[in-house]
């Protein structure tokens, strides 16, 4: 629910990952699965003497998302020094960039609580490298040290600075789903990898001091924290607490927010150009990167509706996700596209999400296949959603590949007619009570038999088709 | 003027402890070098153009090519504390 | 020499024996030039260049090297505690050039800590003592380098150079030291103190010597952003330096900047440089007088840029991925902030809080920007004394005075900054200069200062070749060499 009295605002960090090596050194991004400090070298590890060199492709990345956000690239960019202590940060200054940045003023549009089209104002995209990562022995405020792995540390980050725009949890969460619909569209991040996305938010009741709440690192995490925090703030308000500017931490395993600076120390971060970078200058390199540029999520939603003749709910459906509007338009070569929609859209996605999976546990081809069947009248539309379940649940076993196979394994397929007729007469015989009923002029005793009828033919039957069966056999008798 | 007070500030920042016989003879000091630098002050630079770098170079990039890391034994040697392959550091808050 | 030495291995000398009187030396020597020796590993390369000579502009040529400058394997403290036992796991790019010529590192020479002195007094390992005079300061911050080369310690030796770090060493001990053209030689290996303003050098006794070692070290490096291209490093008119020495000074016109000389410069210094430009002028180059109108305004705009810089650059030394930890850890900033409070002496702590400050919330425009503006009229100043039509070479005193007294002006930071007042502005523009031996005061040695266009060390070293074949100087040899 929108809350008229709710500002907030984000910083998202997000990580180029799709990039093979870091921004400023050599060393691979394919860190996840390994033990902490093996991704590193004297350039990450910030040893004296070693000197940062731009990632080319890093910075493409970063115009192409620039570009995407609808935002102004500025001609000629260059990186600064944030100066900051923290065991994370081994030079003790974040390049990063601060006036110049990539990209200034663009725009999301994402669906508001009214269900409206909601424009999120973005102020800023700039590049900036990633801290490392830092182990707690225990929670941050209790444990008595803490372990650093820099594997993450010198990662390509973009981070997007939104406008105070977003007035609820749920329109911060459609943002960020949004935002990371945009990125995984142009092919520079991997939104499923661990700490892909970070976000730290500024949230405040109107007229009251906000709050900072950092080391947010999931969208259901953002829903949480913020609603903790409108709680908290709300509460603390009620009995005449003023809410004070500060920096608070999101404990995700406990879903509060705790306060981790507690005297006010203000920020002098003496940000300068950095002197072992030179300026970028990147204006004749924007209309390359723009005229290159894929169909982004709001043009493939048009074209969807226009091509396909579809709903417009079930083309934003369909394109909320990269790899399910891939899927959907192999699919709709081949298959209806309007029944596709609908079965992708409205069950297939059904099924993913609540198994928590994502599209690649499902072929085009296994999709086209059931859909042949329900057009054909093969299968039921019960027996399909049947089909799609029993592959999904036996992901990984290859004898439950092929959905023809699977609908004959269990007997799926609708019943042939002879089969239905004799279950009819059978079900009619045995129904003698429901019979008599339904001649003394109760219509719906009917509805008895053609429960008989359906046990009998173990759901292969088509209800409607029972129905009719069973009333022209009562009829004519 | 530097004082006491602005000395304490700039060692919080620097993350260098000052001693209470340092913070007075930095104080002393740094006004005599502040001193000095005023001198620049008596030129006139409203339109000048800062110099940061004296190289006219830009776009300056690496490709994006993987580079061996070194071992984590390597980046580990010189810690003066580590824990099961990390560097230890001291309690956060 | 570094020529004939090389000559001579090249004939079959033994590099073993060459290598171990040089340990001799050091180790009978109390100069304090060194502040850790590699010796194993020397004597190693050495018996295996014997066993199997290698070729190179360097081969089997024995080499000191700031300890500023990393060394894989090879301890690199830039004189700090904090620093204390700090292993590089990589070379710096002059290491790797050094090595691929066939040079041998012989260890790593006292310097000011981090670079940050005129006088080696400030490393926390104990002054450099200068050969010529051991009561005296060697210079710095180079001074270990200087005080080495100059007692016969070593026969060539890198130093950095962010304000006259090679040049004033070079000139109180009486050798040649080259600050490159900014961006000739990479940095990558360098422990920053002022990333935008400094360089490695070489400091040798003669002239051919450090282009020799110039040969080898400069050139691009793709890890050094602020590198130049390789077609910028060396001018057309030349391949590398060492060819272009015999070229003498016909057709050059030298500019002698009015600045540099009257108050506060010794008379005899003074005579001395004036005794260079005529030698000069005898040997067939012009001169005239030119104005660098900003120079009054360098020294000031230097050490804002420098202290700035330098803060931010020294911020990583925290005892946590490499040097000094102490005690029983605290809460990070505690533990962070004791740590450098023991680590670090108290000049850099002076210059690392007075950057904090020219760069914190509204100072940044008054001495950070400021200094930054003054640069440029002080690189404009000298981009029209060196224009097409003005001089092709300045010609200055590198030090406005000879080797002082250790403890002399080591308790008043800015008489000691003082010092670096013709040294500083080259840095400021990014030009190259050279300090040659030019003559005596009181028996120490005074240094001559050739300063050139961007990228055109040929021709600062085809004149200070010129001067040095004309002149004795660079044959003095101090008292102090064993
Ligand atoms: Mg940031
Ligand atoms: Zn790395």
């Amino acid at each position: 629910m929108a809350e008229k009295d709710v500002i907030i605002g984000l910083e998202v960090h997000v990580q180029l990952n799709r990039l093979r090596s870091k921004l400023f050194c050599g060393c691979s991004t394919d860190y996840h699965a390994s033990d902490p400090n093996t991704h590193t070298c004297p350039v990450c590890l910030g040893l004296p003497g070693t000197l940062p060199v731009v990632n080319r492709r890093a910075v493409e990345y970063a115009i192409r998302v620039a570009l995407a956000l609808n935002c102004d690239i500025q001609g000629e960019t260059l990186f600064y020094r944030k100066n900051y202590y923290y065991p994370d940060l081994p030079k003790a200054f974040q390049i990063t960039q601060y006036d110049f940045p990539l990209g200034l003023g663009g725009s999301i549009l994402i669906k508001g609580e009214d269900g409206e089209e909601k424009k999120i104002r973005i102020t800023r995209v700039h590049m900036e490298e990633d801290p490392g990562r830092l182990v707690h022995a225990g929670t941050i405020d209790r444990a008595k040290y803490s372990m650093v792995d820099y594997n993450r540390c010198g990662m390509s980050l973009l981070e997007v600075v939104t406008e105070p725009d977003l007035r609820s949890p749920k329109e911060a969460r459609s943002f960020l789903d949004k935002l990371r619909n945009i990125l995984e569209y142009l092919d520079v991040f991997d939104g499923d990898l661990e700490g892909a996305m970070r976000i730290d938010s500024n949230i405040s009741l109107t007229g009251g001091e906000r709050a900072e709440v950092k080391n947010i690192s999931s969208h259901k995490g953002v829903e949480k924290a913020l609603a903790y925090e409108i709680t908290r703030q709300r509460s603390a308000r009620r009995r005449g607490v003023a809410q004070v500017q500060e920096t608070r931490h999101y404990d995700e395993l406990r879903g509060i927010t705790v306060s981790i600076r507690t005297k006010e120390e203000a920020h002098d971060y003496r940000y300068f150009p950095e002197p072992d970078l030179v300026p970028m200058r990147i204006a004749d390199w924007v209309p390359k990167v723009e005229a290159e540029l894929p169909e982004l999520p709001d043009a493939k939603r048009e074209r969807f509706v226009a091509q396909y003749a579809i709903a417009d709910d079930h083309a934003r459906s369909l394109t909320s996700e990269i790899r399910v509007a891939n899927f959907y338009e192999v699919v709709a070569k081949r298959a209806p596209p309007r029944l596709a929609a609908v079965w992708i859209a409205d069950v297939l996605k059904g099924e993913l999400n609540y198994r928590d999976v994502t599209i690649d546990r499902f072929s085009s081809h296994q999709m086209v296949e059931i859909l042949d069947m329900i057009e054909k009248g093969k299968i039921t539309e019960k027996a399909a959603v049947e089909v799609i379940r029993t592959i999904l649940d036996h992901s990984g076993d290859p004898s439950v590949v092929d959905p023809v196979a699977v609908v004959e394994a269990k007997g799926l397929a609708r019943a042939e007619d002879d089969a239905v007729k004799a279950a009819v007469r059978a079900a009619v015989e045995e129904s003698a009570q429901a019979v008599a009923d339904y001649r003394a002029g109760n219509e719906k005793a009917i509805n008895f038999i053609v429960g008989v009828v359906m046990k009998k033919t173990r759901g292969r039957a088509d209800p409607g088709e029972a129905n009719r069966l069973v009333k022209e056999a009562l009829d004519g008798i | 003027m530097i004082t006491g007070e602005d000395v304490d500030h700039i060692s919080w920042l620097a993350s260098i402890k000052v001693s209470e016989e340092e913070r007075s003879a930095f104080v002393a000091s740094f006004n005599s070098v502040l001193d000095y630098f005023h001198q620049l002050d008596e030129l006139e630079t409203e339109d000048v153009e800062p110099t940061y770098r004296v190289v006219d170079l830009t776009n300056v990039f690496r490709e994006d090519v993987v580079k061996e890391s070194i071992s984590q034994e390597e980046s580990l040697r010189n810690a003066p504390r580590t824990e099961n392959g990390y560097f230890k550091s001291p309690r956060i808050v | 020499m570094l020529r004939e030495l090389k000559e001579g291995l090249a004939a079959g000398a033994s590099a073993e024996e060459v290598v171990s009187a040089i340990f001799e030396k050091i180790k009978r020597s109390r100069l304090n030039a060194y502040n850790c020796l590699s010796e194993e590993s020397a004597l190693e390369r050495a018996k295996n260049f014997d066993k199997k000579p290698w070729g190179g502009l360097l081969a089997g040529v024995p080499i000191a090297i700031k300890s500023s400058i990393s060394t894989k394997g090879i301890e690199t403290n830039c004189s700090s505690r904090i620093l204390s036992g700090y292993i590089p796991p990589y070379d710096a790019h002059v290491i790797e050039r050094l090595k691929e010529e066939g040079a041998i590192i012989i260890g790593k020479t006292n310097m000011d800590e981090f670079a940050m002195g005129t006088s080696t007094e400030t490393s926390c390992l104990g002054p450099t003592r200068n050969p010529w005079d051991t009561d005296r300061v060697p210079g710095g911050s180079s001074g270990g380098s200087a005080a080495a080369v100059a007692a016969g310690e070593a026969p060539a030796a890198l130093g950095s150079d962010t304000g006259g770090s090679i040049r004033c060493p070079a000139s109180f001990c009486g050798i040649v030291g080259i600050k490159p053209t900014y961006g000739l030689v990479s940095r990558y290996g360098l422990v920053s103190y002022a990333n935008s303003l400094e360089q490695i050098g070489p400091l040798a006794l003669t002239v051919e010597d450090a282009a020799l070692v110039l040969d080898v070290i400069a050139g691009h490096d793709p890890r050094d952003s602020t590198s130049a291209e390789q077609d910028r490093v060396f001018l057309p008119h030349t391949e590398r330096y060492l060819p272009s020495l015999t070229n003498g000074v016909k057709g050059l016109t030298l500019g002698v900047p009015e600045e540099y000389f009257g108050e506060g410069v010794d008379p005899e210094v003074e005579k001395a440089v004036w005794d260079a430009i005529s030698k000069l002028e005898d040997l067939g180059a012009a001169w005239k007088m030119v104005s660098l109108p900003h120079t009054k305004y360098a020294l000031a705009a230097y050490y804002i840029i420098a202290m700035s810089e330098a803060s931010s650059n020294l911020a990583r030394f925290d005892g946590l991925r490499y040097g000094l930890r102490l005690g029983a850890d605290q809460d990070w900033h505690t533990t962070f902030s004791e740590i450098r409070a023991a680590g670090f002496g108290p000049e850099v702590k002076r210059r690392i809080l007075l950057g904090t400050y020219a760069l914190s919330a509204g100072y940044y425009g008054r001495y950070y920007l400021k200094a930054l503006k003054v640069r440029t009229l002080i690189k404009e100043d000298f981009e029209r004394a060196l224009s097409a039509g003005g001089a092709d070479l300045l010609v200055t005193p590198t030090m406005p005075f000879p080797a002082f007294k250790i403890g002399e002006r080591i308790e008043d930071p800015l008489s000691l900054y003082m010092a670096d007042v013709f040294t500083v502005p080259i840095n400021l523009a990014g030009v190259p200069a050279i300090s040659v031996p030019c003559g005596f005061a009181g028996g120490l040695p005074i240094g001559l200062q050739i300063i050139g266009r961007h990228f055109d060390e040929a021709s600062i070293l085809r004149a200070a070749k010129a001067y040095e074949d004309a002149t004795p100087y660079h044959e003095a040899v101090p008292k102090e060499v064993v």
